[in-house]
């Protein structure tokens, strides 16, 4: 799950991580008493969404005066950021965080993250901050230092000093590090973060060390056990399509294609993807209607992808094991009794109660095309989503 | 013979009285599985399924002398169900419990260092040797004892693969589904070195998918250490990037973990694999 910047940073706060002052705003009204409340000469005005990457297409924009504050507030909102990181419709800009600015004298990137390969909670830092890591780390990854922290010890003040030396910290600097470094540990525990961001972290005046950024990954398995993070979601940021689909314990993820799936399985709902593009056909989405389905989850599940306008044709691969087949049959019946479907559904149905399954579709006088196997299956899928184009 | 598992290993079950627990206990039994009994805490002491129903794994382990276990309890319970099987001296762990937080999934690998602990999953199907020992999750029928090894990150697409095995008339040695999580017990190269060595394997059936370097490190290992025919196919070529595919495993993040990356490493190591998940029987059966 992702949280906005200004969540992130609130959690900072309570973790002990300098962060700048700021605050959030909602209106040009809200904005300027958020700008004048901070005082000073200059501001930063930063579009909250859920996406990196918002500073190289104006979603970050410094300001000097009031005017500025609330123009600049009233071009954002409303409207929708397209970065790098999002699809070509962008993200809702349904609020601002106005900032106070600082002379910047150095900028580092420091993150910490759940590590697979090393199994462990791991530090990277860089000197080289504020830039794009990934490409840092291809062009020269002898300026990434990786840190990873054993669970029984935690996080080791010798290895706060290796981070602090790596990015030629001052003395005076080195505690400050260290407790920003201990309450990125202490937060990733404490909330079940799996990657904490600060890029970048930055030097300022009098050595002070801030938190200019602040991106927050949590791990999905585990926010229901943190009611506080679950009251940060924001839906906006997110697919309607996904968030339905969430509430009927649905895996979805939208695509761009015109070839609905629906799957029994994460592994096999991304073969039968594949298995589509290989045909020549572009998949609309990923669905796994997961092991302990039922009718009723089989009918939503339907009416959402039929639900998709671009969709020309459905393709239904089950492998029953837990899952039966003649479940997933008459939950594809029940849906098409209750909306016009006017497509071509093909259905192959495998494993337990297939052959129950298979009957019941048959005996149904629905214009459903079952598939003896899954490669004809695919094959007949594309063809007729290109008849129907 | 097999993998880890066959007609003589005892095996309990946590979260025995659990419907989960109960029905796939009742599975296990019907296919002659040589289930013992299991534990569900507070519950010691009943009989269940016919079989005992202990408080503790050390006590159920002190009185049938199992050494394997199937984990179907809750997820939020479940590191702590596996903390408590390594300790009560469990050597084959199988936890099929799926959506457990990753970070304490971090504690039970720092717990398994410098024990001969083996762990499957979470997030699994589990292990089957056709015809001896079902522990996990599987439709049993797909099966039939033979020689080929399989091993797979995604539950389903074991059941594409065993079936299409079966079908050639190649049957299975043992299959293990090591599942779709980042952090998991064993990995690629921890079976596939057993399935290496195991007589009864013949050939050898490897399915990734997307996320994580598991695959790439295989078909580094396989090359130099493996000498019997092993056919890969790897789901996800069409998963966009930034996308959890459903496995909290399943993620292809900053260039890492691509489908195509891992096809290329496991041709690179003259492996064959497949463009299709429903050419991997037809693979298989070529090189015999």
């Amino acid at each position: 799950m992702n949280i906005h910047e200004y969540q992130a940073k609130e959690l900072f706060q309570n973790f002990g991580i300098a962060i700048p002052d700021g605050q959030l705003a909602t209106s040009t009204t809200t904005a300027i008493a958020a700008a004048e409340a901070l005082g000073g000469q200059q501001w930063v005005v930063k579009a909250q969404v859920h996406a990196g990457g918002r500073g190289k297409v104006g979603g970050v924009k410094l300001v000097d005066s009031l005017d500025a504050v609330a123009n600049i507030t009233a071009e954002m909102l409303g409207t929708r950021l397209v970065t790098k990181q999002t699809d070509a419709e962008g993200l809702p800009i349904n609020s601002v965080l106005i900032e106070k600015t600082y002379t910047l004298k150095r900028e580092f990137y420091l993150s910490i993250i759940l590590d697979r390969a090393t199994e462990s909670v791991m530090f990277i830092a860089s000197s080289e901050g504020g830039m794009d890591i990934e490409a840092v780390a291809e062009a020269t990854p002898e300026k990434i230092l990786t840190l990873s922290i054993h669970p029984a010890t935690g996080l080791q003040a010798h290895q706060c000093r290796e981070v602090g030396f790596n990015l030629g910290l001052s003395k005076a600097q080195m505690p400050k590090l260290a407790k920003i470094m201990q309450g990125m540990y202490a937060l990733m525990l404490a909330k079940d973060a799996s990657q904490i961001e600060i890029n970048p972290l930055v030097e300022i005046e009098d050595e002070v060390l801030l938190a200019i950024d602040a991106k927050i990954n949590f791990d999905d398995n585990a926010v229901a056990v943190h009611p506080e993070i679950l009251a940060y979601k924001d839906p906006s940021q997110e697919d309607a399509k996904e968030n339905e689909a969430a509430q009927f314990d649905l895996n979805y993820i939208t695509l761009s294609g015109d070839i609905g799936c629906m799957v029994n399985g994460a592994g096999l709902a991304m073969a039968t993807m594949d298995l589509i593009k290989l045909n020549g056909g572009f998949p609309a989405n990923f669905l796994d209607v997961g092991g302990g389905t039922n009718t009723e989850k089989v009918t939503e599940a339907f009416k959402l992808i039929v639900s998709d306008s671009n969709i020309k044709a459905v393709l239904v691969n089950i492998f029953g094991g837990i899952v039966k087949c003649d479940v997933i049959a008459a939950g594809i019946l029940a849906a098409v009794a209750q909306i016009e479907i006017n497509i071509p559904i093909v259905v192959r149905l495998e494993g337990t109660n297939a052959e129950a399954g298979r009957k019941l579709l048959s005996e149904s006088n629905m214009a459903i095309i079952a598939a003896d196997d899954l490669a004809t299956a695919a094959e007949q899928v594309v063809k007729l989503a290109e008849n129907v184009a | 013979m097999s993998i880890l598992v066959n007609q003589n290993t005892k095996v309990i079950c946590q979260g025995f009285t659990g419907k989960q627990g109960t029905f796939h206990s009742q599975q296990a039994l019907a296919y002659g599985t040589q289930l013992v009994g299991g534990v569900t805490p507070n519950r010691g002491g009943e009989i269940h399924l016919g079989l005992p129903v202990f408080n503790t794994v050390t006590a159920a382990v002190a009185a049938t002398q199992a050494t394997a276990s199937m984990i179907y309890v809750p997820p939020f319970f479940a590191a702590d169900a596996i903390l408590e099987a390594i300790d009560a001296g469990i050597k084959l762990i199988v936890c099929i419990t799926e959506g457990i937080p990753v970070l304490q999934m971090l504690k039970v690998k720092a717990a398994m260092q410098g024990t001969d602990v083996v762990l499957i999953g979470p997030n699994c199907p589990g292990i089957i040797t056709p015809g001896a020992c079902k522990i996990g999750i599987m439709p049993a029928y797909i099966h039939q004892a033979g020689k080929i090894g399989i091993v797979s990150r995604s539950g389903t697409l074991t059941y594409e693969a065993v079936a299409q095995t079966t079908k050639e008339g190649l049957g299975q040695s043992t299959c293990v589904g090591i599942g779709g999580d980042p952090i998991h017990g064993m990995n690629f190269i921890d079976v596939i070195s057993r399935l290496q060595a195991d007589e009864q394997t013949h050939g050898i059936v490897m399915v990734g998918e997307i996320g994580g370097g598991e695959e790439e490190a295989a078909a580094e290992y396989i090359k130099h250490a493996v000498t019997k025919p092993v056919v890969a196919y790897i789901a996800g070529q069409t998963a966009p990037a930034g996308k959890r595919m459903g496995h909290a495993g399943a993620i292809v993040t900053g260039g890492q973990g691509t489908a195509i990356g891992k096809i290329n490493a496991l041709k690179a190591a003259n492996i064959e694999v497949v463009a299709s998940p429903t050419q991997i029987g037809a693979a298989m059966k070529a090189c015999f």
